[in-house]
């Protein structure tokens, strides 16, 4: 490409992050640092039974042995500066605890920022049939829908609330699919986790609307440790969608949530997300960092765990929602599309491991970078030799813009059962300048012109997202990638 | 009669190499005129400069439409204006369907002059309709753009497109070559139909066959970057019996 195209793309991407702003809410925060009295004052800030604070604390001292040993993992495909754990304050709840009852006492600074962000928690959502556990700063402010959904025996709260009012299930489930010695960020989660949803599906039911629960960083040096588990009881079926926006900030901040899904036999789980965490600058400053551990575990037989992603944000992001499928006849799918630009990394795919007989998984994962980005796509299928027939089918799409971004793709695909088949496909392409210029010709702008493309690119794993939400998704695509344009 | 496009002394290239050479053109509304020209002789290089793609560098000259010097307007502007390209060799845009292309292009070109987007049940019929008869099957405006559409189906395409978008001024980049006579003949009427006392056409070709079905105003002749002869369409006539060298050979006498 002649360097002035290159230089007008560049331009074209460089747009400022249009949601960069901070709402000024009063906060407690807990002082930086992490050892065991800060674990305490977590589990007593949230008045949690003996049994969680011993969980947490026992998942600290692995944190803590695997930090001794250097076991901080670095084999992503991303680089940043060493985190100071100790300089993370690991606990940040409002002042003014609002009640659950009434939308109105929520504090008007929060409702003025979902507004202002675009989600206003009433009659719309309402309109919308979605459902919204809203967690800002850790700590849950809104439940909406509560009722409904509670003659229907489904539980939609926060997890710190579960944890007291409904411990014997929490207990029998959390860390069931992600232990806390899975891995170093899932230690730190387990250790310090401030808050997340619960959902629990009584067998047979279908969750008539859309769950959904928006998740903000909204405070400095905070690091975020979401923790949300969701268990869909035999024949049940359930849709999950989690969504962000962050408040501009120049501090990197440390995101480590950590997701665990429960499908029982015949039971079906949908879970959508669309991330869109502060990018950090040009220079990927203020960026989030986003290691993420997020795990299915289809239990039953002929149970169903579908992962839909729009990775838009974030400056590293580590990510792989991966399925264990373990009941005989599962199904899992993975669609991704993640996105990178500036001086983004991201390092996601998906682990699909079979174990049962006749499982089957599907991968479509569509990779988009442009400016300084770098996007890996980091697959692992494993077919175990209990898993007579299973069958996985992987697709992997890569577009880059402009010259100066990268895409990877490491696959890696174990089939320990002759009866099993994997496929795999992968494309490369560019948004070169002569397809940008037929759109051009025909009248549309840079702009209209890249989103029509990325989201014709994007197509097949926008589709699986819910209506409203494939919208500003594909809105959010397009924006992650240009500017106003003169 | 009132003149639709001027080019006055163009000279223009890529990458620092000069191809356009000093190009004089005028044409009025109402026109159609064919440049005619051997390979390489910078054909398509005056579409594209026309058109305004960003690859192509003008060096001297100016290139007027409604008198206004469009050299410095973006590609889209220009298209927004009423200029409209049939490539050569167009591209393919997969995943976006070609349904979706043209009612963002239409809807584009509408809001520019101010208009409300189409009606979606009148654009559908419509494209249906302009599909079938010029590409011959309607499930193609379900498909990528162009993908997996064979040469001549692409250049049936462009005749689509430029029936739907209804331009001021069409360049038409070679749009008989690859086609067999019944599709010449199909492109030609299209052509024709569309030809009106407030549009005009510049058609480039090498090829004598097309003008028979589509009779030019002016035919002009192309080699090295100049316009070495002009005249009306018995010089095509002339062309296709001697050969471009017999021109060169007048020319430089
Ligand atoms: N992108 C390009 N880069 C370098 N040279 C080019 C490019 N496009 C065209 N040319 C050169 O310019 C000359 C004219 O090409 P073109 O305008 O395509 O001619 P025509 O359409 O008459 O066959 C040719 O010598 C060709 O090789
Ligand atoms: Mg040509």
């Amino acid at each position: 490409m002649p360097e002035e195209v290159q230089k007008e793309i560049e331009e074209v991407l460089s747009r400022e992050y249009e949601w960069g702003f901070v709402a000024p809410i009063e906060e407690e925060v807990a002082p930086p640092g992490i050892n065991e009295d800060i674990i305490r004052y977590i589990s007593e800030k949230k008045e949690e039974p003996d049994w969680m604070l011993e969980w947490r604390l026992k998942a600290y001292r692995i944190w803590k042995s695997m930090w001794e040993r250097g076991e901080e993992p670095h084999w992503a495909y991303a680089h940043y500066p060493p985190i100071d754990y100790q300089a993370i304050s690991y606990y940040a709840a409002p002042k003014k605890k609002p009640k659950y009852g009434s939308l109105d006492e929520v504090d008007p600074e929060i409702r003025r920022m979902f507004e202002k962000l675009g989600i206003p928690l009433e009659e719309q959502k309402a309109l919308a049939g979605v459902a919204v556990d809203a967690v800002l700063d850790s700590v849950s402010v809104a439940t909406t829908y509560r009722k409904k959904l509670e003659e229907m025996g489904i539980i939609f709260m926060s997890i710190s609330e579960a944890i007291r009012e409904h411990p014997d299930l929490v207990r029998k489930y959390l860390g069931t699919v992600v232990p806390p010695g899975d891995n170093f960020f899932a230690a730190l989660n387990a250790a310090v986790f401030s808050d997340g949803t619960f959902v629990y599906v009584p067998p047979g039911v279908k969750c008539p609307i859309e769950l959904s629960t928006y998740f903000r960083i909204n405070a400095a040096r905070t690091g975020q440790f979401e923790r949300t588990l969701i268990v869909a009881d035999k024949n049940s079926y359930v849709s999950y969608l989690e969504g962000c926006t962050a408040p501009m900030r120049d501090e990197h901040q440390l995101h480590a949530a950590v997701v665990e899904l429960i499908a029982l036999d015949g039971a079906e789980i949908k879970y959508s997300t669309v991330q869109n965490w502060w990018t950090g600058d040009e220079e990927g400053r203020g960026g989030i960092y986003n290691f993420v551990t997020k795990r299915g575990l289809c239990a039953g037989k002929n149970s169903r765990i579908m992962w839909v992603q729009v990775e838009v944000g974030s400056v590293i992001t580590w990510k792989y929602p991966s399925t264990i499928l373990k009941g005989d006849n599962s199904v899992s799918e993975f669609y991704s599309v993640a996105i990178t630009n500036k001086r983004q990394q991201a390092d996601t795919g998906t682990k699909m491991i079979h174990i049962g007989k006749n499982t089957r998984s599907r991968i479509v994962s569509k990779g988009i970078s442009a400016g300084y980005g770098n996007n890996t796509y980091r697959g692992m299928v494993k077919i175990l030799p209990s898993a007579e027939n299973a069958r996985n089918y992987t697709q992997c799409d890569s577009m880059l813009i402009g010259n100066n971004c990268g895409a990877h793709t490491v696959p890696s695909i174990e089939v320990r059962n002759p009866t099993a088949v994997s496929e795999h496909e992968a494309t490369t392409s560019r948004i070169g300048e002569d397809i940008l210029f037929y759109c051009r010709q025909r009248g549309l702008d840079e702009e209209k012109a890249i989103e029509l493309i990325i989201s014709g690119f994007a197509k097949e794993v926008l589709r699986q997202l819910p209506m409203e939400f494939a919208v500003e998704a594909r809105k959010l695509l397009s924006i992650s990638l240009e500017g106003s344009v003169g | 009669m009132k003149t639709l496009l001027e080019i006055r002394n163009l000279r223009a290239g890529i990458d620092g190499k000069e191809i356009l050479k000093g190009i004089n053109l005028q044409i009025n509304a109402g026109e159609l005129h064919a440049i005619m020209g051997p390979n390489g002789s910078g054909k398509s290089t005056l579409a594209q400069v026309i058109a305004g793609h960003p690859a192509y560098e003008v060096y001297e000259g100016e290139i007027l439409f409604d008198g206004e010097n469009i050299l410095e307007l973006d590609p889209e502007e220009r298209a927004q204006k009423g200029i409209f390209l049939a490539f050569q060799a167009p591209v393919e845009i997969p995943g976006v369907p070609l349904l979706e292309f043209l009612k963002t292009a239409l809807n584009e070109l509408r809001e520019a002059r101010g208009e409300e987007p189409v009606d979606t049940m009148t654009f559908l019929n419509k494209v249906k309709e302009l599909a079938k008869e010029i590409i011959g099957k309607e499930e193609v405006i379900y498909r990528g753009v162009n993908e997996g559409f064979s040469g001549g189906e692409r250049k049936r395409n462009e005749i689509l497109q430029m029936r739907l978008l209804e331009p001021r001024f069409a360049v038409l980049d070679e749009i008989d070559s690859g086609l067999d006579i019944d599709a010449l003949k199909l492109v030609a009427k299209h052509i024709n139909e569309m030809r009106s006392p407030e549009r005009a056409f510049l058609l480039i070709t090498h090829y004598y066959r097309i003008l028979e079905h589509v009779k030019p105003d002016v035919v002009h002749v192309l080699y090295d970057g100049k316009i070495v002869r002009t005249g009306d369409y018995n010089l095509a006539l002339e062309v296709e019996e001697k050969g471009y060298d017999w021109l060169l050979e007048t020319a430089n006498a």
